[in-house]
């Protein structure tokens, strides 16, 4: 299994804001475990689908160069259970700007716009003057799953820019 | 319109409250930030960002909260500010209260300058300073 809650971003500004999607499904293993009987999708997984969207937003403002990581949970307040068929919408805002000791997100959880969630994060960067890293040893925050989603909507927002097939 | 130092200290009382997860009445003026609000290292950075959104203000990085005269053994010896450290640390915090800190400037006590009240007063001085 790999560890990545959100399926497709959706929209994305460059340093404010971005929007992801997640379809919740029975054939994911956790839903079957999480309260036996009552399929849900667990709040925790809903905070880390808010965190990955929220993270490679502000990883992306310096290039995936810093080693973005999730420093606080500010606030997570949940008002409805998810359950498989929900096609979860993760919107997160930088606050501010996102500066070099880190940034500020809110962000709402949304299903077919009824509201699941609001959520507040903070992100650090990890200052590699304290915390030497051996040269060659890559970003370990942003593994090739996370910079595939941004690519894949990067390459759909060319595809659909192109000529459409009726023209 | 300018703020009344009241007004200033009711939205940095609401910052501390969201950003910190504490009681209004614990936000006392003279409640430090890390020793009684139990702030830890990231959340001054989130105090940071509420204030500036809060009051529509920049506050550039080690500007409200000092962040690296400790580093140096200029500033620190013994486990004390240098003379040319409180200097420093003067220079650098015009809008905290260091009469009693300067007494026995033991650097493990540097933290309990960060109150309440000195954040007003870093608030009032920087939104004067704007105006004039």
């Amino acid at each position: 299994m790999r560890w990545i809650w959100i399926d497709r971003f959706v929209e994305f500004d460059r340093g404010r804001r971005a929007a992801a999607v997640k379809c919740v499904s029975l054939a994911e293993e956790h839903l079957h475990d999480h309260v036996p009987g009552f399929p849900v999708h667990p709040p925790t997984l809903m905070i880390e689908g808010m965190a990955q969207t929220a993270g490679v937003l502000v990883g992306d403002v310096f290039d995936f160069k810093e080693k973005v990581v999730l420093a606080k949970v500010t606030r997570a307040t949940f008002h409805r259970h998810v359950g498989p068929g929900d096609r979860l919408r993760f919107e997160a805002e930088v606050q501010g700007e996102v500066r070099h000791e880190g940034a500020a997100i809110t962000g709402t959880i949304t299903s077919n716009g009824d509201l699941v969630a609001e959520i507040e994060l903070m992100f650090a960067h990890l200052d590699q003057s304290r915390e030497p890293v051996e040269p060659g040893e890559g970003n370990f925050v942003f593994n090739e799953d996370f910079i595939r989603l941004l690519r894949m909507r990067q390459l759909r927002d060319l595809a659909s820019n192109g000529p459409s097939p009726d023209a | 319109m300018a703020l009344s130092r009241d007004e200033i200290t009711e939205k940095v009382r609401e910052a501390l409250v969201d950003a910190l997860g504490v009681d209004e009445d614990e936000v006392t003026p003279e409640a430090r930030i890390g020793g009684d609000l139990g702030a830890e290292s990231i959340d001054y950075l989130d105090i940071v960002f509420r204030l500036e959104k809060a009051f529509n203000i920049k506050i550039p990085r080690g500007d409200l909260f000092p962040d690296n005269i400790l580093s140096s053994d200029e500033f620190v010896q013994d486990g004390k500010l240098t003379e040319k450290g409180l200097g420093e640390l003067k220079a650098r915090m015009p809008h905290a209260d260091l009469s009693q800190f300067e007494q026995n400037p033991n650097v493990q006590d540097i933290a309990d300058l960060f109150t309440v009240d000195m954040i007003v007063r870093y608030v009032e001085s920087k939104l004067g300073g704007e105006e004039g």
